[in-house]
């Protein structure tokens, strides 16, 4: 190997080695914060973006057609900022919708793919990446740097908010979890990860405005339906339909909490 | 030939900054499939970064850098405008090259 060429290059392969770095100075959060900060920079989320604007503007199922006449709630074919308005009610479908339900309806409706074929196996696994996962990563990266705005106006918003707050302190299952278990008072952990308290603004804030994510750990794009997936897993619960009224009435409740914050997704988690 | 990297390249002070996000799957050969079989050992193993041709970084990569390899480096030297070249080859002897301008 060439070594003499080494001499002014400083490698930072930050992927690779943060365990041993943990058992430094400074609590392990501390630790943690500065690897976030270390691979900020370097989001493989960037490539699922990528991927997804490919596949939002090349004509795609059965109809041959693109996504970019769908309506994410600011108009046909509107991407930028839609997510930070997210839940929202939409009149032709009469219900409250995120953005995995609302690009389920587009690419039922306007690409005339079956529901089934979308929502059976929605999250990305070994050898697997799902269209709507890439599609998520793009558009939520378009309300980058955009203000949380999701409305309360609507009564259906209304009561998507109230049943969300009520899951979200509804205790069940056979540990008897519930999401506020954990994440309903401070400094609660999960392992080494401190859990955001979502009755404190601030936490509530930056959860949200972070995901969905690029999971190193995972080495996956995640989306916001896996991200209550997965709780609702570690709590216990049965598995929630990809999409269903009850992630959305909680997405709902988590991102009126968000409001005001900038969305700074997709965010890049350990 | 793999899938493109994003490059990012900035000077400050007289050195430049180089910011490379590679897209490899980077599998160890040690890691089992769903069926119990192992999964051949597929990685990035010569990463070469160039600056107006000239070689400012040689590495030697391998299992132990993770998927989706995130790497940074500086150099003393460079301009704005200028070329950077970064190219991999993997053990299957796949290749990848890609350019940025350092701003």
């Amino acid at each position: 190997m060439n070594t003499s060429i080494l001499k002014n290059a400083i490698f930072v392969f930050a992927f690779a080695a943060y365990a041993s770095a943990a058992m430094a100075e400074g609590s392990a959060s501390d630790e943690i914060a500065k690897y976030r900060e270390m691979i900020s920079d370097g989001n493989p989320a960037e490539f699922d973006e990528m991927r997804g604007e490919e596949l939002w503007k090349k004509p795609g199922g059965p109809n041959k057609v693109s996504l970019e006449k769908c309506d994410l709630g600011k108009g046909a074919g509107v991407v930028k900022g839609a997510y930070a308005e997210l839940p929202r009610y939409f009149a032709d479908t009469q219900r409250v919708q995120d953005l995995e339900s609302r690009l389920v309806t587009c690419m039922t409706t306007l690409q005339g793919t079956a529901e089934k074929d979308i929502t059976a196996k929605p999250f990305g696994g070994d050898n697997y990446k799902p269209e709507i996962e890439s599609l998520v990563a793009y558009v939520v990266g378009q309300s980058k740097g955009v203000k949380m705005n999701v409305s309360l106006k609507h009564p259906k918003e209304k009561e998507a908010f109230e049943i969300g707050k009520r899951i979200f302190s509804y205790r069940a299952g056979p540990y008897d979890f519930a999401c506020s278990t954990c994440h309903g008072k401070d400094k609660q952990r999960i392992r080494m990860q401190d859990l955001p308290n979502f009755n404190n603004k601030k936490d509530a804030q930056a959860a949200y405005t972070t995901w969905p994510a690029y999971r190193v750990s995972q080495g996956m794009f995640r989306s916001f339906q896996w991200r209550l997936n997965d709780c609702l897993r570690q709590q216990r619960f049965p598995e929630p339909k990809y999409a269903s009224e009850l992630t959305i009435n909680l997405t709902m409740f988590m991102a009126v909490n968000a409001n005001d914050a900038v969305y700074d997704g997709p965010g890049l988690k350990r | 030939m793999g899938n493109p990297m994003k490059i990012r390249a900035s000077i400050k002070e007289g050195v430049t900054e180089v910011k490379v996000l590679m897209q490899h799957e980077m599998e160890t050969g040690l890691r089992k499939d769903a069926d119990g079989n192992l999964v051949p050992a597929w990685h990035i193993t010569k990463v070469k970064a160039q600056h107006n041709g000239k070689t400012v970084l040689e590495g030697q990569f391998g299992t132990a850098v993770s998927k989706n390899p995130y790497l940074v480096f500086r150099f003393k030297g460079g301009a704005p405008g200028e070329k950077i070249s970064v190219s991999w080859v993997d053990n299957k002897g796949d290749t990848r090259t890609d350019e940025a301008e350092i701003s």
